[in-house]
Order: C-alpha cells, then sequence, then structure tokens
C-alpha cells in the first residue's frame, strides 16, 4: 500500500517543550513550595525556539522563516492558489468490487478463521439492521440507525485496533461494537431499553456504550466526540509517559462527513496535531447528510484534504473494500503510536445506502433509481464475500446457514429483551451528580408521594420496583 | 399525556413511504409477535387514568375550531378579521408565515440545515422551488456557523430566518446568540448597527421518545440573556402571528417551537398577513381563585387539569399563556396575581433557575401583588434531571401534577 504522507508534522518533542516532564520530577516539583512568580519562571523551549529561529535569517536565505510558515519560498510570480489544480486525493483499494485483488503487495494477515468472523460481524449488523428497522415500524421500538452499506468501515477498522484502544462512536457504527465483543442481547438490552441497559434507560436506541469494550457511549450531537477523542488521546500518551508498563494505545473515533461542518471537527484536529495526540479520526464519507448532498455540505476535496491543511498524515480509501479499510486502519495505528504519538486521519468513501434514520425518508430528496444503482454496483459485504469465495473458503451454503443461524440469534435476542423489565424509575434521578444532591431527594420524595397519591394516573408496573424504587 | 398519534409525530414527521412498507412487508412476519401483557409503547396512558388521558387536540378550546373562533381574535387586524381561514397544522402555519415573509419583504432569506428539501419538520416545504435557492437554502451542518451568518446577514440590513433543527443542537451557536446578536446594539452604541433583523427558530420540547437530546427545552438558557426576545407558540394561529412579528421586529427573535404541537396542533389559521404583539401574554380563561401561568404545549394540559380542579373543587381558574418569555409581559401576570392571590407557573423545561423561578421572584418582588398572595407561588416543571427516555411521564408535567398543584395553593 502507498500510503500517502502528504504533509508530516514534526515529530512531537514534548519533553523539550517543558509541557510535561517525567513522573519523577512531576513528584518532585508539585512536593516543593510554591512557583517562582510569572517573571522569574524560566520561559517556555518552544518559545525559546521560535525566538531563535527568526533571529537566525540568513541574509540571502530563498526562503524567510516566518514564525507561522517555517519553509516558504519567496516567488515573484503572483499566483493565486487554486484548488482545481490539485489533483483529488487517490482512494486507496485493495480490493475492487468483483473480490479480486489489485494492490500486488497487498496479503491479507489474518487467518480464514478470522475473516470469517469478520464477515458474519458484518451480515449480523446487516441483518439486525432489517429486524429492527422493522420493528420500529411496528412501534416496538421508538427509533433506529441503519448502516447499510458502511458495515466494512466499522467492521474493519475496528478490527485493526487492539482492545484496550479506546474509541469515541458518532452514532451509525454497529459493526465496532459487534467487532469487540458486543452480544446480541447487548444491543438489544440497549435498543428496548430494559434494566440490563448499562444506559438505565436514559437514552435513545443505537446510543450503545461499553466501559469492558473501551467503547464511550454515544451521544446524539454530532462532532462534540472528536475534540474529546483528541483529549482523551492525550491522556493516554501522558499516562504512558508516567508509567511506561502500560501497553501504548490510541483513541479511534468515528464520524460523518457532515459532522466535519462542525466547528468541533477543526477544533479537534488542530488540538490534535498541535498536542501531538495518538488519535485516528475515521471519516465515513457517504454523500449525504440527512438530506444535504456533500456539495452543498463542502466544495473541497473531500474530508482529506483538510486533514493536510492541518499537518496531519491523511489517507482516503474504498470504504467499501474490507481489505483496504483494514489495511489502511493498521497503518494508521502504527503511525499514531510513532515519534511519541501523532493524529491521523482516514476518509472512508463510501454510500449511505439507507434512510438517514427511521425519521427520516431519503427518496424525498434523492432518486430511488440513485439508490438501486449504488446496491447494484457496489456493496462491502458482498465484496468480502466475493473475495472469500474466490479463495474457497466460503460458498452457497454457508453464506444461507450464516444468514438463517443469525437471524434466527437476533430475533431470539430481540424477543429476550422486549419481555425484560424497565429500569428502576429511581434511574432517572441517579448520575447527574454523583451523588444525590438534597435537591434531587426531595424531588424523588416529592414523585414518590405523587405516585402513592394518584396511582391510577400512571404505569408504574413496566419498572423494575415499581414506584417503591423511589425510597431506597 | 398526549394522543398516540401526536405522540408520533416526531417520527411521522419523516415517515417513510412505499420503502418502509416494502421492507414491512418483507420482514414484519418475522418477528415474533408479542403478547399484550408485554406490550408497551414509550408513553401509555393508564387504562383507569382520570386525569392523564390523551389531549384531545380536536376539541381543546385553545384551538380556533371554526373560521369564527379565529376570526374573532380581537389582536387581528380588522382587514384579517374580515378574511378567510385554513385548516392548518403548526408546521403548515410556520411555513405560511415564512411564505408570506418571503413574499413581502425581499430582505427575508431562510436557510437552516436540510431546509431546502422542506426541513426534517416540513416546516419549509416548497419554500426553496416558491422563492428560489438564493434565498432558501441548505447550510452545511454547522450552527454557529448558521447563526454566525445569519447575525452577518442581518447586521448588513436582511432578515434572516434561521433554522436550527432542534433547539437540543443549538449550543454550539451560543457563543454567537450571547456575545454577538444580543450584544450588536449595544456595543454599536451611536453607530447604530444591530442584528435586529435575526430570527431563530428551534423545535424544542418532548414528544415520549426524544431522550437526552431531542427533548429539551432551553429557553431559560435565552431569557437569562437581555437584547433577545424569547418566543414560544401554544397552536398554528399564534405561531403564524408571532413569527411574521417576530420576522419583523427590529430585535433579534428567538423562537421555540413545541415540535410535538407541529402535527398534532390543528385550527383554523387566518390567511392574511397578521402579526400578534410580542411581549404581550394573552389571558386564555379568566378566573377568579387561582392563575396559571404557562407557555407552548403544557398549557394544553394545564386546561384540562383547571377543568377538571374547578368540577371538583367548584374554583375558579385563570389561564395565562406567557407567549414571549422574554421580556415578558409583568403587567398582565400582576394583574391576574392581585385577583386570584394564588399562582403557580408551568413549564417543561427543567425548574432549577427556569422561567418559572423568575416570574415567582417578579411577583414577590411587586408589593402590591405581594401583599395579596394567599400562598406560595408554585411551580410545575420537569425535575431537576435531564430528559431520559424511559421516563418522560414522570418527567414532564402532565394533567395529574398540575391539578395536585391548584389544589395545594387552593389548600394553603
Amino acid at each position: 500500500m502507498k500510503s500517502l504522507r502528504l504533509s508530516r508534522p514534526p515529530p512531537a518533542a514534548l519533553f523539550r517543550r517543558g509541557a510535561l516532564r517525567p513522573a519523577s520530577t512531576l513528584s518532585a516539583s508539585t512536593s516543593t513550595a510554591r512557583p517562582p512568580p510569572p517573571h522569574q519562571r524560566p520561559r517556555p523551549a518552544l518559545q525559546q525556539r521560535r525566538h531563535a529561529s527568526s533571529l537566525s535569517q540568513r541574509p540571502d536565505a530563498k526562503y524567510l522563516m516566518f514564525p507561522g510558515a517555517v519553509k516558504s519560498q519567496f516567488s515573484h510570480e503572483l499566483r493565486f492558489v487554486q484548488p482545481s489544480a490539485h489533483e483529488a486525493l487517490p482512494t486507496y483499494r485493495a480490493v475492487d468490487q468483483h473480490g479480486v485483488v489489485v494492490d500486488p503487495s497487498f496479503a491479507p494477515d489474518l487467518s480464514d478463521e478470522e475473516v470469517v468472523k469478520l464477515y458474519r460481524d458484518m451480515l449480523t449488523v446487516s441483518i439486525m439492521d432489517v429486524v429492527m428497522f422493522d420493528a420500529q415500524r411496528q412501534g416496538r421500538v421508538s427509533f433506529y440507525m441503519v448502516s447499510a452499506g458502511e458495515e466494512a468501515v466499522s467492521v474493519a477498522t475496528a478490527s485493526a485496533l487492539a482492545p484496550e484502544d479506546v474509541i469515541f462512536c458518532q452514532y451509525r457504527e454497529q459493526g465496532v461494537f459487534k467487532q469487540r465483543g458486543f452480544e446480541l442481547s447487548d444491543f438489544m438490552n440497549q435498543l428496548f431499553a430494559n434494566h440490563k441497559d448499562p444506559g438505565k434507560g436514559r437514552n435513545m436506541p443505537v446510543h450503545y456504550g461499553s466501559r469492558e469494550l473501551n467503547i464511550h457511549t454515544i451521544s446524539s450531537p454530532l462532532a462534540t466526540q472528536l475534540p474529546q477523542a483528541a483529549g482523551a488521546a492525550y491522556a493516554l500518551k501522558v499516562q504512558r509517559m508516567q508509567d511506561p508498563s502500560v501497553p501504548p494505545r490510541v483513541v479511534a473515533t468515528y464520524f460523518g462527513e457532515g459532522a466535519a461542518s462542525e466547528g468541533d471537527f477543526h477544533a479537534a484536529l488542530n488540538m490534535a496535531a498541535t498536542r501531538s495526540c495518538p488519535v485516528i479520526f475515521i471519516c465515513r464519507n457517504n454523500g449525504y447528510a440527512i438530506s444535504t448532498p456533500t456539495l452543498e455540505q463542502y466544495r473541497g476535496d473531500g474530508i482529506a484534504s483538510r486533514g493536510v491543511g492541518y499537518g496531519i498524515d491523511t489517507i482516503r480509501v474504498d470504504g467499501n473494500d474490507f481489505w483496504a479499510v483494514r489495511e489502511v486502519t493498521r497503518r494508521a495505528r502504527e503511525m499514531a503510536l510513532q515519534d511519541g504519538g501523532k493524529p491521523v486521519l482516514i476518509e472512508a468513501m463510501t454510500y449511505r445506502v439507507s434512510h438517514h434514520s427511521t425519521s427520516d425518508d431519503s427518496f424525498a430528496y434523492r432518486a430511488r433509481v440513485e439508490v438501486e444503482d449504488w446496491k447494484r454496483r457496489d456493496n462491502p459485504i458482498a465484496r468480502l464475500r466475493k473475495w472469500m469465495e474466490a479463495k474457497g473458503i466460503w460458498d452457497e451454503n454457508q453464506e444461507r446457514e450464516a444468514r438463517e443461524s443469525i437471524r434466527r440469534d437476533v430475533l431470539k435476542a430481540f424477543s429476550e429483551a422486549e419481555r425484560e423489565k424497565k429500569p428502576p424509575i429511581r434511574a432517572m434521578f441517579e448520575d447527574v451528580y454523583e451523588e444525590l444532591t438534597p435537591e434531587l431527594q426531595e424531588q424523588m420524595k416529592q414523585l414518590r408521594r405523587h405516585l402513592e397519591k394518584y396511582p391510577e394516573e400512571y404505569d408504574v408496573s413496566p419498572f423494575e420496583g415499581g414506584k417503591e424504587s423511589l425510597d431506597k | 399525556m398526549t394522543s398516540p398519534s401526536s405522540l408520533r409525530a416526531f417520527s411521522k414527521a419523516l415517515a417513510p413511504r412505499g420503502a418502509s412498507r416494502r421492507l414491512l412487508r418483507a420482514a414484519s412476519s418475522s418477528i415474533p409477535a408479542l403478547s399484550p401483557a408485554h406490550r408497551r409503547s414509550y408513553s401509555t396512558h393508564p387504562p383507569n387514568a382520570k386525569l392523564n388521558l390523551p389531549t384531545d387536540y380536536s376539541t381543546t378550546p385553545l384551538l380556533a375550531h371554526s373560521p369564527h373562533a379565529a376570526l374573532g381574535n380581537p389582536e387581528l387586524p380588522p382587514e384579517v378579521r374580515n378574511g378567510t381561514t385554513k385548516r392548518m397544522n403548526l408546521f403548515q402555519a410556520v411555513n405560511d408565515a415564512l411564505s408570506i415573509a418571503l413574499a413581502e419583504d425581499e430582505s427575508v432569506l431562510v436557510f437552516g440545515e436540510d431546509v431546502a428539501f422542506g426541513g426534517v419538520f416540513r416546516c419549509t416545504g416548497k419554500l426553496a422551488e416558491t422563492y428560489g435557492g438564493d434565498r432558501v437554502f441548505n447550510t452545511p451542518l454547522t450552527e454557529q456557523g448558521i447563526l454566525g451568518f445569519a447575525i452577518g446577514a442581518a447586521a448588513q440590513g436582511m432578515r434572516p430566518v434561521a433554522e436550527i433543527q432542534f433547539a437540543d443542537y443549538v449550543y454550539p451557536a451560543f457563543d454567537q446568540l450571547v456575545n454577538e446578536a444580543a450584544k450588536f446594539r449595544y456595543r454599536d452604541g451611536a453607530c447604530g448597527r444591530s442584528a435586529g433583523g435575526l430570527t431563530v427558530r428551534m423545535p424544542c420540547g418532548g414528544v415520549g421518545h426524544g431522550a437526552l437530546y431531542h427533548s429539551q427545552s432551553p429557553e431559560a438558557l435565552f431569557t437569562h440573556i437581555p437584547g433577545l426576545r424569547v418566543i414560544m407558540p401554544r397552536s398554528p394561529l399564534q405561531a403564524k402571528g408571532l413569527l411574521l412579528a417576530a420576522i419583523r421586529s427590529n430585535d433579534p427573535c428567538v423562537i421555540l417551537e413545541p415540535k410535538i404541537l407541529y402535527r398534532a396542533a390543528v385550527e383554523q389559521v387566518p390567511t392574511g398577513a397578521y402579526a400578534l404583539p410580542l411581549s404581550k401574554a394573552e389571558v386564555l380563561k379568566e378566573g377568579s381563585d387561582v392563575t396559571v401561568v404557562s407557555y407552548g404545549q403544557p398549557l394544553y394540559k394545564c386546561e384540562a387539569a383547571l377543568r377538571q380542579a374547578e368540577k371538583d373543587l367548584g374554583v375558579s381558574v385563570e389561564l395565562i399563556d406567557l407567549r414571549t418569555i422574554y421580556p415578558w409581559d409583568r403587567e398582565t401576570v400582576f394583574r391576574s396575581v392581585r385577583k386570584t392571590g394564588r399562582c403557580l407557573v408551568v413549564h417543561e423545561a427543567m425548574v432549577n433557575a427556569g422561567v418559572g423561578a423568575e416570574v415567582a421572584a417578579a411577583i414577590q418582588e411587586d408589593p402590591e401583588t405581594f401583599l395579596r398572595l394567599e400562598a406560595p407561588v408554585a411551580r410545575v416543571a420537569g425535575f431537576s434531571i435531564h430528559t431520559p427516555l424511559m421516563y418522560e411521564a414522570f418527567n414532564l408535567p402532565d394533567v395529574a401534577r398540575i391539578y395536585d398543584n391548584i389544589k395545594k395553593v387552593l389548600e394553603y
């Protein structure tokens, strides 16, 4: 794979910058008395370097060492840079839509069993999507979001990460959860907001989260997860500096091309670059932000071109190509851990085959034929299947058997989760603060008295412990 | 609470047609049916409830069910009162107001996320086709961008109507609203420029299953900001008149539209162009023993509660819709409370530091009103928590809680 190392930020000089010291000196300094007043403090190393560089300008230099653009050559040609003059960044592919390997350097790094497992993860997401979309239409759950067309992006990227890497999702990454070991019952308990849902029935369906799997709970607002991912990556980096016995870890975070219009996206990339954070930004560019097509979302060369602008190593990849996405993520993880850590941006090109959510009818703004065309032309699941069949590790019978058994398992988990009780009513007051405040305790009592006084007006039977849960 | 059809307004807003039906046929038989005992939707109405019944929007006296009722509104200009009406729901009334504003004033612009195809709640349907893509358009997905852009356009003489897709997503634009829109005129002083042409619309409130990020009512965060006019309409007729007033107003206006009413609330709406007064409350029902102050969707619950209280307790309750939540019509509220001596403030948003706190404090601070108080001012509002999925029926004010508090202030 030819990686797109278009711009390479300088290696992280964390220690030299004086921002952080090894743990031993950290603890030593905290035990001493007050720091000296500001004017007596040593100047940070970075500032000293900047001053030095602008002073070291040689008289006949072709470059002026501007502090903000240190290698800009003087030019006597007055020319504006036109985006159209640049070729679009290429899209890396290992396997084409017929399942044929196109990168001669590509070699699968997984056993047959491992490939089949990941293929089944993608199938599971896809089958669960059909069942749950239908369940929403029947009023069995209030909301759902499908991943159709984007199964490879989530499953393949997750497969290239270490289990202890930390993940911040957007909301269309069921595949990440599945790959990491989220069980069908885990999905269903969240979707039905029952008492086994770790979100305690507070969140909308598809807002999964798992502490054991190192995936933060999904939040609906777009792009808020991105600067958090940069900060979390910085935390991992600092923690490893302070305790080298901790294994090196990265943060991976997901978002759509629409979310990349939010200010948080820009803040995240810039902060991750300036603090050299080991974070992989994974963009699912699926062509639509609800109804808004990419043409109305941005005018540049996708999202990848922005990574370059922030000094971040960047690559664009065919999001329907399981192998390409996996390989790119594997390399990105290595790079993110090099030189003390740095961010990497992956833009995975896909197509949102489905509606945005169960609240959306995408045929109000895009032609049915466009969707049908895409489905026919390419599909991440079909592509990996073709590759597997060509390799002789998968056939029609296995496909049928897999689909049937997954479907059975999904429906079983569905029925079980639907019958479970809802979490106790008390959960609505908990976790606002670490401890219930006196005000919240009073409100809980107030609700308890009210439910006692008007028993006919409320149905507390679905909730574990009924109204008595408010007594504890 | 609300009728099953209105509870589904949010999802129905974009309910798929052909495609979903196909999927339904393809897969429905495979999902095991659930016994009735296990079947429960997100907000149910208990079988024996007498108070917490679904709001019947087809009979509520808060909506104008006949042209006569609509045109009898004394706040309407004479030419509109002599005109015609049309049955509309709230999103259609918003659409009608936007269409009138775009037609009557070239400086009006309408934009936001997914606005060109009609918006996720259909408020901007057909506007791009009718008035052109230069005046009605999609923006990239950036709330701070949308409102900063709108403020700039307003400062240069346009009348932008910017849509934030859900009130829950307005926070990235907080800097632009608080530090820019609200302070623009103040800092420009004698230079005389302002962002007064700005109108921001955003759907708010609970729908039964919106959970943390599709249920919020953040009006109190804006009522703390001098310089912004904060408005919440209760009905289609009100939405049209208040939105036109906001667009014509030379102050930046924030309109929160209760999204549960977009489809549920249907009434006769005058077809002509009319503005309803801003910062003016409306007495919806006169009474002598208790004043209930509210705004937006809870007014329907207040109406049901006070009807029952009047029946059960033989009292008379006054109902006031603040309409503009800030700067609010203190005089109308004071006048009422001086008469009744008792007051209850009802809103969906969290009780802590909410609009109820402001109204209650102002009432006890006004010497003449304070002396007439027979009971402490009560508040019925959301608890001091976030808006959780499964517990909405326990969290938002309902008829039983309002009824109970009317009783309490009377029995004090």
